[in-house]
C-alpha cells in the first residue's frame, strides 16, 4: 500500500506528518518525492548511499553531417536550441529529451545520448527504516523522470509512505497517481483551508481516496472540519499548535522521538488508513 | 516607478502576511501577486475583478479520431506516455513536444492551444492588484509570472501610482527569476529552521546575481534564538543589512482569520501584543521606503 | 553600425525594457544612415527559453551592438557566439538609452549578469 502525504503548497507540516509517521511504524518504506527540496533527511539524519543515476535524453549535433538548416531548433517547443549563422547551439538544461529534434533533421546530423539530471540515493542497510530520496540537480526541468525513477524502488509487499512534492502540478500528479491513499495536511485558516481546497482538486482528479491531518490545531476555526464532515471526508490525526512542536521542527528533531505518546496516535492513524484504502480500492 | 520584490526559499513562512501588512502602510502602490501557485493573497485584500484574460502554457496534441487508423505509432514515439489505449491524449502526461504531429503517417495529430491559468486585474481597499490563478497540473512558468507583472505595470501606470509590491514566488527556480529581475530591492524573509538559512543562501545567489540590492528579515526568530543568531552572522558577513527580528505571535492567524491584515486588525482589536506587533513591521517598511527611494 | 534596443514599444519615444529575453519589442536603430526599424520579440510569449529566442531574433536581425538590462548566460552565449556587443543599465526612453551609449555611459557585458536556470520548470 503506498500512502502520499500531500498538500497544497509548502509549509504546512509535509514533512514533519511523513517522518513521524514512518518512524512511528514498523517495517514501513519512506519515500522523499519532493525532489526539489528533499527535506525528509533533515530530520533523520540518516547516512546515504547512491542508488543509480537519472537520466534524460539531449541530442548531439555532428558538425560534419549538419546543414545548418535551423529545422531542429524551429521544431524545439522548449527553446533548447538556437540556429545561428555558423553553428547550432543547444542548451541542454531547457531539453524535455523528447526527440524532435533528431526525427526532423534531414540530414541524419542529430544522435541522442543520455545525460545525468538527477541521483537517488537511500539509507544505509544498518537504519531501522528502509529511507529512498531523489534528488533533482538544481536548475534542471525534469523532476517527474526523477520521481519515476524513485517510484521503481518501492517494494510493494511492504508499506511505503511518500513525501509528495508542494503544490498542484506535474511532479504532485506522478505522486499522487501511483497512490492508494492520499493524505492532505492543513491547518484550519484561509490560508490553510484555500491550499487545501487546491489540493482535492488533484486528488479528486486522480481518484485517490483523501483523509486528512489538522495541523496546527487549535488555531483558526473550524472551517476545515465543517467542510470535511459534509463532504465525509475523514480527519485522520490533530496536531495541536505546540510550541514544544514547532521548537524540535526548528531544531530537525521529528517529535514522535521525544514525545513518545505520539507513536501511539501515528499507529492509529496508519490502522485507518490502511482500513480505509482497503475499503476504497480493495488493497491490501 | 519603484519595485519591491518579497521572496523566501521556501513556502509558507509569512510571505503573504508581510505583503498585506505592507499594503496597507504603503501609498500609491500596485500589488503583484506573483505567488501563482497557490495566491492567498485576495484572500486578505477581497480584490474586485476589474478583468480576466486567459494565458497560455504548452500546446496540447490532440488526435483527430476520424483520420486515426490505429497504427500505434505516435504511442511508440511518444517519450511522455502521453497517448493512451484509445488514441486519447492525457493531457497531464503530454509536454507539447509536437513529435507525434510529424511522425504521424496520417496527419491526425495537432496541437491546440492549453490554458494553463488566469491572469486578473483588480481593484482592492488598497488599491490596484493583479494577480492569477494557476489551472490544475499546471505549473508556474517565467510567463505567467511576467503577464502578472505587466499587468502591475499598466495598473500602476493608470491610477498614477509610485511603487510596485511583488510577493514572490516559492523556491529559486525561473519563476522567481522572472519576479525580482528588474526589481529596485529584494526583501528576503527567512526563518530559523533547518532548511531556513539554506533557502535565505540560495536566495541571495540569486539576488547577487541580478546585482540587486537585497535586504532580509526574519520570521519567527524566537521559536529557535541560535539558528536565529546564525542567521544574523550570516547576513553581516555577506553584507545584507537585516532589518527586522519578527517573533512568533498568534495575531498573523488572528488577523487572517478577521481577514485583515496585521496592521488593520492591531489598530481596533487594542491588544497590546498585536500593537507591538504591528509596529515592528511600521517600522520595517520605514526603512524599506527609505531604501526604495534611495535606489533612484 | 545597427544598434538594438530591448523596450517596451517600438519607436524611439518608447520606454526601455531591461528584461532582455521577455520584452515586448527590439528597437534597431542605425544612427549613421538615421534608419529606424523595430522587431516583436519572440521570446516574450515562449513559457521557457525565452532569452533563447530573444537572442536568436537579436542575432537573425544583424546587430553589431545591444543595449538592454540583464542578459542570462543562456542567451549572453548566444550573443557572444554571434559577436554582438551587449551594455547592460538602460533607463529611461530609447532615445535616451542610445545617448547615454554614445557618451560612453553604459557598461560592456563581459559576462552574464543573470543567473542561469531551467527556464519554466514544467515536466
Amino acid at each position: 500500500m503506498k500512502i502520499a502525504i500531500a498538500s497544497g503548497k509548502g509549509g504546512t507540516g509535509k514533512t514533519t506528518v511523513a517522518v513521524n509517521l514512518a518512524l512511528a511504524l514498523e517495517d514501513v518504506q519512506l519515500f522523499d518525492c519532493d525532489v526539489e527540496e528533499p527535506n525528509c533527511n533533515l530530520f533523520l539524519g540518516f547516512e546515504l548511499e547512491p542508488v543509480e543515476e537519472v537520466t534524460c535524453l539531449f541530442p548531439e549535433i555532428n558538425p560534419d553531417k549538419c546543414t545548418l538548416c535551423g529545422d531542429c531548433a524551429d521544431f524545439c517547443r522548449y527553446n533548447a536550441l538556437a540556429a545561428l549563422p555558423k553553428k547550432i547551439l543547444l542548451f541542454p538544461s531547457l531539453c524535455h529529451g523528447c526527440g524532435g529534434c533528431s526525427f526532423v533533421c534531414p540530414a541524419g546530423a542529430i544522435e541522442e545520448k543520455s545525460r545525468s539530471i538527477g541521483i537517488i540515493e537511500k539509507a544505509s542497510s544498518d537504519t531501522p527504516l528502509t529511507f529512498f530520496h531523489g534528488i533533482l540537480n538544481i536548475g534542471e526541468a525534469m523532476a517527474t523522470l526523477v520521481i519515476r525513477s524513485l517510484q521503481r524502488h518501492i517494494d510493494e509487499s511492504r508499506p511505503a509512505i511518500i513525501d509528495s512534492p508542494p503544490g498542484t502540478a506535474c511532479p504532485v500528479l506522478a505522486v499522487l497517481g501511483c497512490a492508494d491513499y492520499c493524505v492532505l495536511v492543513t491547518e484550519s485558516t484561509p490560508f490553510g483551508f484555500h491550499d487545501f481546497l487546491l489540493a482535492l482538486e488533484v486528488a479528486r482528479a486522480l481518484k485517490v481516496p483523501v483523509g486528512v491531518v489538522l495541523n496546527r490545531d487549535g488555531l483558526g476555526d473550524s472551517r476545515v472540519e465543517d467542510f470535511c464532515r459534509a463532504e465525509g471526508i475523514p480527519i485522520l490525526l490533530r496536531i495541536p499548535n505546540d510550541r514544544m512542536i514547532a521548537r524540535l521542527y526548528s531544531e530537525g528533531i521529528p517529535f514522535v522521538k521525544e514525545m513518545p505518546e505520539w507513536k501511539e496516535k501515528f499507529e492509529e492513524m496508519f490502522e485507518t488508513i490502511k482500513a480505509l484504502a482497503c475499503k476504497s480500492t480493495g488493497v491490501q | 516607478m519603484r519595485q519591491l520584490a518579497i521572496i523566501s526559499g521556501k513556502g509558507g513562512c509569512g510571505k503573504t502576511t508581510l505583503t498585506a501588512a505592507f499594503s496597507s502602510l504603503s501609498e500609491n502602490t500596485v500589488l503583484a501577486d506573483c505567488d501563482v501557485d497557490a495566491s492567498d493573497l485576495p484572500l486578505i485584500l477581497k480584490p474586485q475583478v476589474l478583468k480576466t484574460e486567459d494565458c497560455l502554457g504548452l500546446e496540447l496534441a490532440s488526435i483527430d479520431l476520424k483520420l486515426c487508423t490505429g497504427c500505434g505509432i505516435c504511442r511508440e514515439i511518444c517519450r511522455f506516455g502521453a497517448v493512451l489505449e484509445n488514441f486519447t491524449i492525457n493531457p497531464y502526461s503530454c509536454e507539447g513536444c509536437a513529435v507525434c504531429t510529424v511522425a504521424c503517417p496520417e496527419n491526425a495529430v495537432s496541437l491546440m492551444p492549453r490554458v494553463s491559468g488566469q491572469v486578473i486585474s483588480s481593484i482592492t481597499r488598497f488599491g490596484p492588484m493583479a494577480h492569477a490563478k494557476l489551472d490544475t497540473g499546471e505549473e508556474a512558468s517565467g510567463k505567467l509570472v511576467n503577464v502578472v507583472r505587466k499587468r502591475a505595470l499598466e495598473l500602476a501606470d493608470r491610477h498614477s501610482c509610485k511603487f510596485i509590491l511583488i510577493d514572490g514566488p516559492p523556491g529559486t527556480g525561473c519563476p522567481v527569476i522572472a519576479a525580482i529581475t528588474g526589481t529596485d530591492l529584494v526583501l528576503v524573509l527567512s526563518e530559523p529552521t533547518v532548511s531556513g538559512l539554506h533557502d535565505l543562501k540560495r536566495a541571495i545567489e540569486l539576488t547577487a546575481h541580478f546585482r540587486i540590492p537585497t535586504v532580509a528579515c526574519i520570521n519567527k526568530y524566537d521559536i529557535n534564538e541560535k539558528k536565529s543568531l546564525e542567521i544574523e552572522a550570516f547576513c553581516r558577513e555577506a553584507g545584507i543589512p537585516l532589518l527586522a527580528c519578527l517573533p512568533y505571535a498568534d495575531i498573523t492567524t488572528e488577523a487572517m482569520m478577521e481577514e485583515e491584515t496585521v496592521i488593520e486588525y492591531a489598530a481596533h482589536s487594542g491588544d497590546p501584543g498585536a500593537v507591538e506587533f504591528a509596529n515592528i513591521i511600521r517600522n520595517l517598511w520605514g526603512e524599506i521606503e527609505m531604501r526604495l527611494s534611495d535606489t533612484s | 553600425m545597427k544598434i538594438c534596443i530591448s523596450a517596451c514599444g517600438k519607436d524611439p519615444d518608447s520606454e526601455v525594457d531591461p528584461q532582455f529575453g521577455r520584452c515586448n519589442y527590439f528597437v534597431i536603430i542605425d544612427p549613421e544612415i538615421g534608419s529606424v526599424t523595430s522587431i516583436i520579440n519572440p521570446g516574450s510569449e515562449a513559457s521557457g527559453g525565452a532569452g533563447i529566442r530573444a537572442a536568436e531574433a537579436v542575432v537573425g536581425a544583424e546587430v553589431d551592438t545591444l543595449l538592454t538590462g540583464s542578459v542570462g548566460p543562456n542567451a549572453f552565449s548566444i550573443l557572444s557566439e554571434a559577436g554582438i556587443e551587449t551594455h547592460s543599465g538602460i533607463k529611461g526612453t530609447v532615445a535616451f538609452a542610445l545617448r547615454e551609449y554614445q557618451s560612453g555611459k553604459l557598461a560592456l557585458l563581459e559576462n552574464s549578469n543573470a543567473s542561469t536556470h531551467s527556464g519554466m520548470n514544467k515536466s
